[in-house]
């Protein structure tokens, strides 16, 4: 910049043609990802209800918010219960449940296989709440 | 200044490959590990702190050591500390990277390890060593990059280095006072539960550090064009003698306290680890081993005659370390730990993968210490026109 | 130009970090927003409160081992508490010692047979000021307003600072995956994962549905389970009327649960 006689080499690229090899590699190691998983795309899978789940019509909260928002339910009502000790939930429309996931979510969910993990192996989350919690049917 | 990291002699990329291939076996047992538990470890209900939580003790201690090249340079203008004050930086951040790696491989859910930032509990000493060794890693490496790339560039550091480097002093004494903190605080463990503690894990760092320093210096003399000279290291062995004299003074003032006062509680750990408890003494020997090279290295090292050949320095040296070693890496987490709060005697012996992953850990700290030195090292020969 | 370029890597460089540090941030942000999702909730209509829960446990009604077994095996059962034949591995809420592992600082040179060769109940002393809770370093060990000492699993990670702590030797480490050791899964009760601390819950989750504690329920009237805090309480008249001791009272920690002997 400072010498005027430098201002044409400046202008140059050195090595070009290892430089955008270089960039081209990178680019395409890069974006594995998207290239690999090309056309692969699973259909959204529907999670299924049970008999149980479809007669009570509706969860303790609306279809949609569940749909969002059942990670932050849950997250929110181990707080309460493990660190609260207030057991009773009490939905948008007045309605008590019991904050318990083994006890009651699963209990009308019975089917973890196509209900919870359907959605959870589409979108590659693997919740820990099972290393824990025992999933439905109950009886052995 | 990283590129210096990536020329070297065939010997350097020989002793990368050695501690990657090192590396690589600990992350394999560290896999392991992960899926099977802590199970894995010669860790129990009764002895739940091993190997790896008394590493990251050690280590703390080695890291806090660079103070001792820091404080006289900084403070009391002992110039000829400035040639190696960045070697003992350079050494504080590869022992806290172990340091925090041993704590990672310690956890049994370590992917929840941000818990403890997500939640904050000042009153948990956990949270605050997280904080200051942390702390002392970023300022080690902001330090000893700045001062290095000045130094590569024949300048002045910048201004705003110096208070860092102030603030680093006070710093080095809380990394280990706060790891100290953790075990001398708990009651119903009589072998920690004592005010010398932290006072205590000071002294055998500026001991072990400091020897650890002087092997370094040698090895670099040797290995390279660069001569961390001989007035630093003779410094440095006086350093290594008060500290090792001290380290063993205050060892001997809790002998008398347990032995003394003959509380159970706190004599029972003393005596399980160097005469055995109830036929139960797996350390018995090591301990002794310990008491033994510690004072044979204040043999040569408090006579000025011993301690200024430095063949023979160098083997006081490495007494100091090994010395230090088994009495804090080995002795001082299982010694709290035996006998149980109820008395009862479970012995503690770290199994195969476990020491494969200890290991692991160390190879990444000399990785870490290796490309630092090197980076540090040319740039010296490179100002000294070598 | 030098220049220049000097300054478009350098912005690019940071723009790269920015971009790569914002899914981080973004499930920071996720995370604190989840804690703060309000939610309304209050406890079951059948549930027991106190201000302070304790237990005294009568050691004159037990003649033997057999004796002790219902209680351990009642609280391990509905806890899914696995059995791990490895010792170093063991976990337990409730178990047996004898007098001298579990007041080893009330070692008499001379004692009454009973005390001698009776096996003593010891779990989590629910401590008062626990050194426990002061250790954790994440808030997963905690003091509930009723005093009892809880473990919320969801967040420990496992550093076992709580089981230095603890000068009772109360806590367990999962040392490994528990499931496969649990004979007779109670599905009504979450089990734990490798890599928690668990112990002892006074039967929180018992207590919130309006009943007493597995082992007190198990007991024939030999543990009793109250309210520390009220006067009128059962256990405050059995300490009223008892000579009792408690697990190593001079650490200050104060345990909650009291020994007739």
């Amino acid at each position: 910049m400072s010498d005027n006689h430098h201002d044409k080499e400046d202008k140059k690229m050195y090595n070009k043609g290892e430089v955008i090899t270089g960039i081209v590699i990178f680019l395409v190691i890069f974006a594995f990802p998207f290239w690999y998983n090309m056309g692969k795309a699973a259909p959204v899978p529907q999670p299924e209800l049970t008999e149980k789940a479809k007669a009570a019509k509706e969860c303790v909260e609306p279809k949609a918010f569940m749909k969002t928002e059942h990670m932050q339910i849950l997250n929110s009502w181990r707080n309460s219960v493990v660190r609260n000790k207030n057991r009773l939930y009490i939905n948008s429309s007045n309605k008590e449940f019991d904050m318990s996931l083994s006890n009651n979510c699963l209990d009308c969910h019975s089917n973890k296989a196509e209900f919870c993990d359907k959605c959870h192996t589409y979108a590659s989350v693997t919740p820990y709440c099972f290393d824990c919690h025992i999933d439905n049917p109950k009886e052995k | 200044m990283l590129e210096l990291a990536l020329k070297g002699s065939k010997r350097y990329f020989g002793w990368i490959a050695c501690l990657l291939a090192v590396i690589g076996v600990g992350v394999g047992c560290y896999m392991w590990q992960l899926s099977f538990g802590l199970g894995l470890t010669g860790m129990s209900r009764d002895v739940s702190w091993g190997f790896y939580i008394a590493q990251f003790t050690f280590l703390v201690g080695v890291a806090a050591s660079a103070v001792m090249l820091v404080l006289p340079y900084y403070l009391h203008h002992y110039k000829a500390f400035g040639r190696i004050t960045i070697l003992g930086e350079f050494l504080a951040v590869a022992s806290v990277s172990m340091c925090l790696l041993f704590i990672i491989a310690d956890l049994g859910q370590p992917m929840r390890a941000l818990n403890v930032i997500l939640y904050p509990t000042p009153n948990s000493i956990l949270f605050w060593d997280m904080i200051v060794l942390n702390g002392y890693l970023f300022l080690n490496i902001i330090i000893g990059w700045q001062v290095l790339q000045a130094e590569k560039n024949s300048v002045a550091p910048p201004k705003w280095v110096k208070p860092l480097i102030y603030i680093s002093i006070p710093w080095a004494v809380s990394i280990h006072t706060v790891t100290a903190f953790l075990y001398c605080g708990l009651p119903g463990r009589g072998f920690w539960l004592t005010a010398i503690l932290a006072p205590r894990f000071l002294a055998s760092a500026f001991a072990a550090g400091p020897a650890f320093l002087i092997l370094l210096c040698l090895l670099v003399r040797k290995l390279t064009k660069f001569d961390p000279g001989k007035e630093q290291i003779q410094t440095l062995a006086k350093i290594v003698t008060y500290g090792i004299l001290l380290n063993v003074f205050f060892l001997l003032c809790e002998v008398f306290v347990v032995f003394y006062s003959k509380i159970p509680e706190h004599m029972d750990h003393m005596t399980y680890l160097y005469a055995g408890l109830h036929g139960h003494g797996v350390l018995v020997p090591w301990m002794w081993t310990s008491i033994a090279l510690m004072i044979f290295s204040i043999i040569l090292l408090v006579n000025p005659f011993t301690r200024q050949k430095e063949g023979i320095l160098t083997v006081a040296c490495i007494c100091v370390f090994i010395g230090t070693w088994i009495d804090k890496g080995l002795g001082m987490i299982s010694g709290g730990f035996v006998p149980s709060p109820l008395h009862h005697i479970t012995e503690y012996v770290p199994t195969k993968p476990e020491i494969a992953i200890t290991l692991g850990i160390y190879a990444v700290g000399f990785l870490v210490l290796t490309l630092l030195f090197k980076i540090a090292i040319t740039v010296k020969e490179e100002a000294e026109g070598v | 130009m030098e220049n220049s370029r000097r300054n478009f890597l350098k912005i690019a460089g940071i723009s790269a970090l920015g971009l790569s540090a914002t899914p981080v941030l973004d499930a920071f942000a996720l995370d604190i927003s989840m804690l703060d999702m309000k939610i309304n909730a209050t406890p079951g209509k059948d549930a027991i409160t106190a201000k302070r829960w304790g237990m005294v446990i009568d050691t004159r009604k037990f003649e033997s081992e057999e004796d002790l077994k219902p209680m351990i095996e009642a609280c391990h059962k509905i806890h899914n508490v696995p059995v791990l034949e490895n010792k170093r591995h063991e976990i337990k809420w409730i178990w047996e010692e004898e007098f001298k592992h579990a007041f080893p600082n009330l070692e008499h040179e001379y004692v009454n047979e009973s005390v001698e060769h009776l096996p003593f109940l010891v779990l989590c002393n629910h401590c008062k000021d626990a050194p426990c809770v002061r250790a954790c370093p994440t808030k997963a060990t905690f003091k509930r307003e009723d005093g009892i000492i809880l473990m919320d699993f969801h967040r420990c990670i496992g550093c076992r600072f709580c089981m230095a702590a603890c000068p009772y030797g109360s806590r367990s480490f999962n040392f490994r995956d528990p499931r496969p050791f649990i004979k007779d899964i109670n599905k009504k009760f979450p089990t734990r994962a490798r890599g928690v601390v668990e112990k002892c819950n006074f039967c929180a989750e018992r207590l919130a549905v309006g009943q007493q504690p597995a082992c007190v329920e198990a007991s024939k009237g030999a543990l009793v389970f109250g309210d520390l805090e009220n006067p009128e309480s059962e256990v405050r008249r059995l300490l009223k009327t008892n000579y009792t001791i408690r697990r190593k009272v001079a650490l200050g920690t104060g345990p909650s649960v009291y020994y007739i002997v």
